[in-house]
């Protein structure tokens, strides 16, 4: 297994938000990709945004831009 | 064959239908169920075809939009999820079964009901709906157009009474959605439930649910969501809440070609062009001795449906003639809408529905006009 890093996760209440974040990252050149949640952060499945720690201000302006609604935001070793 | 059954299902589907959903069970894993590239593909496919019909409809998030098989699904959702016990409910004669059987159970579960009745043209007056209205009222259910009739139901005055009164409105828009323009927010549509293999032109077992904002409806069934797995409840967040279980991503990847045809082509455009080839048969047959027509034809707009009768033949026998000496495809009989058949006195003979595509040809219905000249000469 690669070495972990701290990053930042976020997680959706629905497979359809975490789409809908991904749709309007890619559209916007927002950094990040979708991966599986983390086990320390929810036992339960779901997709969630990853990406680097100092991107955490682009991203939430541009959710809140898109009205796109998070979980929770973490920060996580991945 | 001559296919005129297109208010069933239309048969004839844009080839990039067909494509995508053969190119989807090839590559596409399950939505929502993992994050590796196949089922991300699904994921996204789905969530676009969401974005694609919020945008069509007229609605305010994507989220508001929960896939079903079929508009029978999506109107058991909303009747069944909505209604209480000591609730009076409002809907019409027009009606096909899948508003009335859910209604009439409900009336079981001690849900009030009236049904508005139609004139024998099948059409409606705003009128009776707004007198049925009592103080338990909570919901008027009622179609965007007659599968019997053709009659088309303006939706915007509907939707401005249920506001004034403070009702649910709940749309069945199986005729129309892919044909008529809907807009849910300036029709004030509460519920919108609509099907993709009529005029949204996708695969069968493809449809879905427009739920406003801030309304909760009870889901029909609860289990595998993706999300929130050890949650003993169903998660509540739109869709989520209303699509328990693997959805249909095949079909619903050949629903998302068939709204980027709609796009290109233009809801106006097909609507016309189905129009003027009901308006070229109506006008061909419409004189012919023995011949009944149903519906309201005074009016420009109305679903591309032609129904009618031969005499006092079985309507059965003459689909049956039409079919095995003109090729022709139309439906017979009482077409799920018994109340429709009351009101225009037709339940025991049934009526010979024609529905038109704009796939449909000139030559395709002045074959219809001719075979029914010659049947009613037979006669």
């Amino acid at each position: 297994m690669r070495k972990k890093e701290l990053k930042l996760v976020i997680t959706f209440h629905t497979t359809a938000d975490a789409m809908a974040m991904e749709k309007a990252c890619k559209a916007q050149n927002v950094p990040g990709r979708i991966i599986p949640v983390p086990r320390a952060i929810s036992a339960g499945c779901g997709l969630s945004w990853c990406a680097n720690l100092d991107e955490r201000d682009e991203i939430k302006a541009m959710m809140e831009k898109n009205g796109i609604q998070e979980e929770n935001m973490h920060e996580c070793l991945v | 064959m001559i296919y005129l059954d297109n208010a069933a299902t239309t048969m004839h589907k844009p080839q990039e239908v067909i494509d995508a959903v053969v190119q989807a069970m090839s590559s596409m894993g399950n939505a929502g169920r993992g994050a590796n590239e196949a089922s991300l593909s699904a994921a996204r496919v789905i969530y676009d075809t969401r974005d694609q019909l919020c945008r069509f409809f007229g609605a305010e998030n994507p989220k508001q939009i929960a896939f079903t098989a079929n508009s029978t699904e999506s109107l058991n959702i909303a009747i069944k999820g909505l209604l209480n016990p000591g609730d009076h409910v409002i809907t019409t004669m027009l009606e096909h079964n899948s508003v009335l059987r859910p209604l009439y159970e409900m009336q079981e579960k001690g849900v009030a009901l009236t049904i508005v009745k139609s004139n024998p043209k099948g059409t409606l007056d705003i009128k009776d709906l707004e007198a049925a209205i009592t103080p338990e009222t909570k919901m008027i259910v009622c179609t965007n157009g007659s599968n019997l009739t053709g009659n088309y139901v303006p939706l915007e005055p509907i939707g401005k009474l249920a506001k004034e009164h403070g009702l649910l409105f709940v749309v069945d828009a199986s005729q129309t959605a892919g044909v008529f323009p809907i807009d849910v927010q300036k029709m004030h549509i509460d519920v919108l439930c609509f099907t993709g293999h009529k005029g949204l032109l996708g695969p069968q077992g493809t449809g879905g649910i427009y739920v406003r904002e801030g309304l909760e409806v009870r889901p029909l069934k609860v289990g595998g969501s993706g999300v929130q797995t050890y949650n003993k409840k169903h998660p509540a967040q739109m869709p989520t809440a209303l699509e328990a279980g693997t959805l249909n991503g095949h079909g619903i990847a050949g629903l998302h070609a068939a709204m980027d045809y709609l796009e290109k082509t233009g809801v106006d455009s097909i609507r016309i062009r189905e129009q003027e080839l009901m308006w070229r048969f109506y006008n061909g047959v419409k004189d012919v001795p023995g011949v009944t027509i149903y519906g309201d034809f005074d009016t420009k707009e109305r679903c591309a449906i032609v129904t009618l009768n031969i005499g006092d033949y079985d309507s059965a026998e003459v689909s049956d003639e039409l079919l095995t000496e003109y090729g022709i495809s139309t439906r017979p009989g009482g077409h799920c809408a018994p109340l429709m058949h009351e009101a225009l006195g037709t339940v025991e003979q049934g009526a010979v529905r024609f529905s038109f595509s704009h796939y449909n040809t000139e030559e395709e219905v002045d074959t219809a006009i001719r075979a029914i000249h010659e049947l009613a000469e037979d006669e």
